[in-house]
């Protein structure tokens, strides 16, 4: 990689060179490039899920409809975690930019604790569904509910080992250039899943309710 | 303990899988002991098997394709021997529960396993250096995406000596693959090895992508770039759109198999119909994924051999791009039969009719850039031709097969079967081969042997002809694909011409084989000392063969499509002119750079992701919470590693550039 080599902006005769011309782009550039790429290949997979759903919506062969089984209070507290701690998540990036040591460890452990509260509330309301019986394999609407809701609950936690793995990151690496580079990607992936949550709540949760 | 595994998952009592798995597990002691005794190990783990070189990598990738290649075609050629036999009262040699698993193993394995790597392999070794830069823009998930796909690879082929491989096809349809009616470890096999392989193929997607768009020499802008390289971007953009659908839809189908889900269950208000949508979501655009990069290779060796720049770049890059997006509104010409309708099937039809528009207008170039110029013929340019007459009969065959009506009577015969190949053989294998011999020179700095190379296309140039144009025939004459017995005596002699086709195919690989081991013995006099045995036109002729690591010692610097043809041709220069990046004497200036480190992270991933895969498999559930901790490690292991790059020298670059005075270095 001979990233960031090229930054010329412009030529010998002070002419403007086009941005498609500079050379290879920086690294940072790249990396959030490609980290992009990614979230949206994710974005896909949560793309064919929705479809699933909506296709197997409707398919309750004779079980429970949404509409029977979703606690919307439930979800909102859900919702309003997972929205707080994406603005925490904002808070702690501008700390590690800054080298807010403090900050950063702060805002860290408020958006663990949000991200882990939201995954209480889910595992409740999975266990809950269970129990009384509306388990994923009773009908292919469970299934579909719950593997779109639980592909985006596995992907909250592992975002929760992430942040972990990071929090351990700036403690032994401190806030170098690399570190901050993974913290923004851990960020765009905590957004990405939120926008991903609205998708949920919106056609889930508030869906059932005309069905 | 193990799970599911007990002695009887060896095939002791069948002698085709058992006899061949001793074969090959003897030949792979046999390859294995030599390189211990020849003490090679040292060399293929520091400059292979942990390489982050992109054309290392490439090298590998192609090297899997030509291996798996055999293993298809083994079976590719058991079902033409068993159909030219299987008439009337005669059963053959296949019962039919090992001729569903070989058909399905066939499918999978040339798709996923020869097609796929070919084309990452020539995405991998040419693109960097089209590009005029030194590697791919994350090295280190290079190396991982090539050895998940290995991983995938091995997986396919334990399936022979430990268990079994599906007997549902190469898509694994639903209802056949759910646990009710596929029980065994077949299917298992499929997804497991299909979703470890593919996600190595959505890394190489998301790391070519960022390549492409973020990594050009400086000046190239992107209508500058070699065709070949916005093939590979079509291509990539497809990679990162598509293949999340099939990781979506397997995981759906494992839940359903391992879970007791009811996504595409009969009953319980599963939907089958809904597996086949979401698997051609993907499959469609799979096979531009493809053919892309193939139509790529052409438009760089029909202008190479032409010695002219491509006719109508513009069209050829619009072409591609409108392919790219089309490829995604044609799914369901898969299966018309599925009853959506009058308008559903008269739109995808219509769609699909529309896509043949680019890929005229990129034939059109092809022959306008023919038309005039010198064409020297060269066994690319052979592959180039025979293709171009191939795949438009295919492409039209296509077009009759979009028509709603006539899929209706055509559809899952054998006229379907001969037109995928068509297209299939004729374009992606034809396309990968004109590559594989086109770079083959710069890869190793010696050409592979022409006259052999002319004898290897006319054996699977009329070995296609004569082992396809019959299945056209039986398709219309009622012949079904996968059908392994047949007790109509007209079809036979239909059969044995195609198994006489399948023959020179077999003539062809063989001759493959042996061109590759002559043109090694003789190098010496078949040495490309210039780095542009072709009179090339782009970036990459114009550094030595082999490359070195760094692809390039000082950066180059692009002014026009054909970079490499306008300096040689135009007195341009290849490198940046700028009296404080000159000598006196009108030298390259040369830099210490730095460059990634190799690295056993893509090896180590591998080895564990091929145990949790097994584990899996066979529900060995210790195993699957033991690899799962260990890729973790990895993981850790991998983000803690902050000493990565490596630095050559200024005197190290130049001292190179002096050793091997390519065209490119004197410029």
């Amino acid at each position: 990689m001979s990233g960031g080599v090229n930054t010329a902006v412009v030529d010998s005769h002070g002419r403007p060179i086009p941005l498609s011309e500079r050379g290879p782009a920086s690294t940072w550039s790249m990396i959030s490039f490609g980290f992009w790429l990614f979230l949206l290949s994710d974005i896909v997979i949560f793309a064919s899920l929705f479809a699933t759903y909506a296709v197997l919506s409707n398919a309750t062969a004779g079980g429970p409809t949404g509409q029977q089984i979703f606690d919307l209070k439930n979800v909102f507290i859900e919702t309003c975690c997972l929205l707080a701690s994406s603005f925490t998540c904002g808070l702690m990036l501008i700390a590690a930019e800054r080298r807010q040591l403090r900050n950063f460890y702060l805002w860290a452990l408020v958006t663990w604790l949000l991200g882990a509260g939201f995954i209480g509330l889910e595992v409740t309301e999975f266990s809950d569904l269970v129990a009384r019986g509306y388990g994923p394999t009773h009908s292919a609407f469970l299934s579909a509910f719950f593997t779109l809701v639980g592909t985006h609950g596995c992907h909250v936690s592992s975002g929760l080992l992430w942040l972990l793995v990071m929090v351990a990151q700036v403690a032994t690496l401190g806030l170098r250039s690399t570190v901050v580079r993974r913290l923004f990607c851990f960020s765009l992936f905590w957004h990405a899943l939120d926008l991903v949550w609205i998708g949920v709540f919106t056609i889930v949760y508030l869906g059932s309710v005309h069905v | 303990m193990l799970g599911k595994l007990t002695w009887a998952a060896i095939p002791l009592n069948q002698p085709i899988p058992l006899i061949t798995s001793i074969v090959v597990i003897c030949g792979i002691l046999g390859i294995l002991s030599l390189i211990t005794i020849k003490g090679w190990w040292p060399y293929l783990w520091n400059e292979y098997i942990t390489s982050t070189d992109h054309k290392r990598i490439g090298v590998m990738y192609m090297v899997l394709g030509l291996v798996m290649l055999v293993r298809g075609f083994a079976d590719a050629i058991m079902m033409r021997a068993q159909l030219a036999l299987a008439q009337g009262d005669s059963a053959g040699f296949l019962p039919p529960e090992h001729y569903d698993q070989i058909f399905s193993a066939h499918g999978t394995i040339m798709i996923f396993f020869v097609a796929m790597p070919f084309v990452i392999g020539l995405m991998n070794f040419a693109v960097p250096l089209q590009l005029g830069v030194r590697d791919v823009a994350f090295p280190v998930l290079n190396s991982v995406s090539f050895w998940l796909t290995a991983s995938g690879v091995l997986l396919v082929n334990l399936s022979l000596f430990v268990g079994e491989f599906a007997k549902t096809g190469w898509l694994a349809y639903p209802p056949l693959s759910e646990i009710a009616y596929s029980p065994g470890v077949g299917v298992d096999y499929y997804l497991w090895s299909l979703q470890i392989s593919g996600l190595g193929t959505l890394l190489a997607g998301i790391n070519f992508t960022t390549t492409i768009l973020k990594m050009r020499a400086p000046g190239m802008s992107y209508m500058r770039m070699p065709v070949f390289c916005w093939t590979a971007l079509a291509s990539n953009l497809l990679i990162v759109a598509a293949f999340p659908i099939l990781t979506a839809t397997f995981a759906m189908l494992l839940l359903d198999r391992y879970c007791g889900f009811h996504f595409f269950t009969p009953e319980l208000g599963g939907n089958p119909m809904m597996y086949i949508n979401l698997i051609w979501c993907w499959g469609h655009p799979e096979v531009y994924i493809l053919i892309l990069p193939c139509f790529g290779v052409f438009s760089e060796v029909i202008s190479t051999f032409s010695s002219k720049p491509l006719f109508g770049y513009h069209s050829m890059v619009v072409a591609t791009m409108a392919i790219c997006v089309l490829s995604f509104l044609v799914w369901l010409h898969h299966f018309f039969t599925m009853g959506a309708g009058a308008d559903v099937n008269g739109f995808f039809g219509i769609a699909t009719m529309i896509i043949a528009v680019p890929t005229g207008v990129k034939v059109f170039n092809w022959l306008f850039t023919l038309y005039g110029g010198s064409v020297r013929f060269t066994v690319p340019i052979y592959w180039a031709l025979g293709f171009m007459v191939t795949f438009v009969l295919g492409g039209l065959t296509g077009v009759l097969l979009a028509v709603p009506p006539a899929d209706f009577v055509l559809h899952n015969s054998l006229f379907l079967i001969a037109h995928f190949h068509n297209v299939i053989i004729g374009g992606v294998v034809f396309g990968v081969l004109a590559g594989y011999t086109y770079w083959f020179p710069k890869a190793f700095g010696f050409t592979l042997d022409e006259t052999l190379g002319k004898i290897i296309f006319w054996c699977w140039f009329i070995g296609f002809y004569l082992a396809f144009m019959p299945l056209y025939a039986l398709g219309i004459m009622g012949a079904t694909r996968r059908m392994n017995h047949y007790a109509d005596p007209s079809w036979q002699p239909y059969m044995i011409a195609a198994f006489g086709g399948a023959l020179l195919i077999f003539a062809g690989i063989s001759l493959m084989v042996v061109q590759l081991a002559w043109s090694i013995y003789t190098r010496d006099r078949r040495r490309d000392l210039t780095g542009d045995p072709w009179d090339g036109r782009t970036l990459e002729w114009g550094t030595a063969s082999p490359p070195p690591s760094w692809n390039f010692a000082v950066e180059p610097h692009v002014h026009g499509i054909d970079a490499f043809w306008a300096v040689k041709h135009q007195g341009k220069e290849l490198h940046k002119v700028s009296e404080s990046r000159y000598e006196a004497e009108h030298k390259p200036h040369y830099e210490t750079i730095h460059m990634p480190k190799r690295s056993p992270t893509g090896f180590i991933s591998a080895f564990f992701a091929v145990f949790l895969g097994f584990g899996l498999i066979w529900h060995i559930w210790w195993l699957v919470i033991a690899t799962v901790f260990c890729c973790i490690g990895v993981l850790l292991w991998q983000a803690w590693d902050t000493d990565r790059d490596t630095y050559v020298t200024a005197e190290e670059l130049e001292d190179f550039d002096r050793r091997h005075p390519s065209l490119g270095a004197q410029r």
